[in-house]
């Protein structure tokens, strides 16, 4: 509702404020739209125009290692969304809607896996992991192998996390009297949940899921230390080609990775389209 | 039914007894995930603590007997020193870089009509959710020998512009990257103030550069604290992209960590490392807690 007062319409500092933000636009967006661009050149060559084609699309969905990276992406993604997202929620309504022995210790615990750099992150799992394993070797006499077990697990490990933030961040917007009318008209521990709490949290629990989601699919530093010889996903295949050179596939298998993450974005906006998210804020 | 004669000695052992028993639900409901991050985040945090004071064997390997100081001494190492060096400057560099690239970036958006507001944050969202990795590799195409930088260069009948694999590239990455953590929280700040204070001001006469640096920019200072902290953390630990756009001489701490486990295999080394970046990461995000940011 608030115009800046001290700008009047059409002002020079208004005019450098928009130059300046075109120009940000710009550079959000030229990189992305080349790159979709020229995964449509029918050239061996991505920086040389020749002409366009739909030939590295074809490429890459005859390219078996590309196929299996893509079918562990979505098998890890899937799986670390649906339990972080059932973690994470309940760690959120355990933090917000209880008090209990060792919570304080519990809530910073939460906090650490998303401020820890990633190449920390990764360096826990990988020693962790080749711990374990050892210690499983000298116990049983065999132990599991790196790949989309430990991948798994590894973004389970940071996803709980950012799923208990953003939904704690939705209770904590909750009017609690709707709860406590709910117990009043004798509604049960289960019926509250179920009828009132888990409907009016459902946003915050959709937009974590899919926060989730996004992570996991978006994964390299943690990945590429815990995946094994021949389980890997798709990010870190792309960065293993990348590091070697620049190819046209490449751009292919990344437009496929941003449309993906587009209607992801998409997907969040609409959930966040509640009317009542909109009054709170 | 004696509803009147109130028994307060039963009533105070109700509440304490119902208290007890949310308690126990609380915990009971936090646990599986209490249990999950202790042994998949908390033990192989120790793990790495404990690597750190472990020495290398002649043949690469970890040994745990002997406990030492020497990965921590090897921290203040020239080699080393350098990177952290190059790693500090170009996260500060990012940081300021992007601050004043969103400042009034954040600030147009945050100024316009409720409908356009929205549509250009919308436009923000996207690159903010896609995928870094694609978005860190569309810069290895741009700026690439056959690139359309050095192309267009070519052009106008100029040299072959090389800015791959050097410092600029990767600080190009870093702010390309990041950009977006910065101006989401600035934006946030910006939305939120109140600008009922800014006609204040200017009704007191105030130019609009003294509203600006009186009020504005001190109302919005948690969203800048944010947004710097958001920036400096992940640019200061970056891989990826000092990975894809970097060369042999701009190597940052965290890929100088990463190279510890593949290649030259020194783990005590590279837990000392990353002990170090990480305790470098909590000292900032303990600056933004005292600094009152949390709320956004």
């Amino acid at each position: 509702m608030s115009i800046a007062s001290g700008l009047r319409p059409k002002s020079p500092t208004e005019r450098l404020l928009a130059g300046n933000s075109w120009l940000v636009f710009a550079f959000f967006y030229a990189p992305i739209v080349l790159l979709i661009f020229f995964s449509f050149n029918d050239n061996n060559n991505v920086g040389i125009w020749t002409e366009p084609s739909l030939r590295w699309y074809g490429e890459m969905f005859r390219n078996d290692e590309v196929m299996r990276a893509l079918r562990n992406s979505l098998v890890i993604a899937a799986i670390s969304t649906v339990v972080s997202t059932i973690l994470g929620t309940a760690t959120a309504l355990a933090l917000e809607r209880f008090r209990f022995r060792g919570q304080r210790v519990y809530d910073g615990l939460v906090y650490l896996p998303i401020i820890i750099p990633d190449v920390t992150m990764a360096v826990m799992m990988l020693l962790f992991f080749a711990q374990s394993f050892r210690l499983m070797e000298g116990l049983f006499g065999f132990a599991p192998e790196f790949g989309v077990g430990t991948i798994s697990l590894s973004h389970i490990a940071f996803n709980i996390s950012f799923v208990a933030v953003v939904v704690r961040a939705r209770l904590g917007q909750l009017d609690p009297s709707l709860e406590e009318a709910a117990a009043d008209l004798y509604a049960d521990r289960w019926q509250t949940f179920r009828r009132v709490t888990l409907p009016l949290i459902l946003p915050g629990v959709a937009g974590g899921a899919l926060l989730a989601l996004t992570l996991s699919l978006d994964d390299v530093v943690v990945t590429s230390f815990v995946s094994g010889p021949g389980a890997t996903t798709l990010p870190v295949y792309v960065f293993g080609l990348v590091r070697r050179g620049v190819t046209p596939l490449i751009n292919a298998v990344s437009t496929v990775m941003l449309v993906a993450s587009m209607l992801l974005v998409g997907a969040s906006l609409v959930l966040q389209r509640n009317p009542k998210s909109n009054d709170s804020e | 039914m004696s509803i009147d004669v109130r028994d307060t000695q039963t009533e105070v052992h109700l509440e304490a007894a119902a208290e007890k028993a949310a308690s126990r639900r609380g915990f009971l409901l936090a646990l599986p995930s209490w249990l999950y991050l202790i042994l998949f985040f908390a033990v192989p945090l120790v793990i790495v603590f404990v690597y750190s004071f472990a020495s290398r064997s002649s043949t690469g390997l970890t040994r745990l007997e002997r406990w030492n100081l020497e990965s921590y001494r090897r921290l203040f190492d020239s080699l080393v020193a350098e990177i952290a060096f190059r790693s500090l400057v170009l996260a500060i560099a990012t940081t300021v870089i992007c601050l004043i690239v969103s400042y009034p970036f954040a600030y147009y958006i945050a100024t316009r009509r409720p409908l356009v507001r929205n549509v250009l944050l919308v436009l923000v969202m996207i690159p903010f959710w896609s995928n870094f990795l694609v978005r860190t590799y569309a810069w290895r195409v741009i700026l690439g020998t056959d690139g359309p930088v050095s192309q267009l260069s070519q052009a106008f009948g100029g040299e072959p512009i090389r800015l791959l694999f050097t410092v600029p590239a990767v600080l190009i990455g870093l702010v390309y990257g990041f950009l977006p953590f910065m101006v989401l929280p600035l934006y946030a700040a910006l939305e939120r103030m109140d600008w009922s204070l800014v006609e204040a001001a200017r009704d007191l006469y105030a130019d609009g550069w003294t509203a600006f640096r009186k009020v504005t920019w001190p109302l919005s200072r948690p969203g800048v604290v944010a947004g710097s902290i958001l920036v400096f953390i992940p640019a200061l630990g970056a891989y990826v992209t000092p990975a894809i756009l970097g060369g042999a001489k701009t190597t940052l701490l965290g890929d100088y960590i990463v190279s510890q486990f593949l290649a030259a295999r020194n783990q005590p080394f590279g837990s000392a490392l990353s002990m170090a970046v990480m305790a470098v990461m909590l000292a900032a995000v303990i600056v933004y807690f005292r600094s009152g940011a949390r709320n956004l």
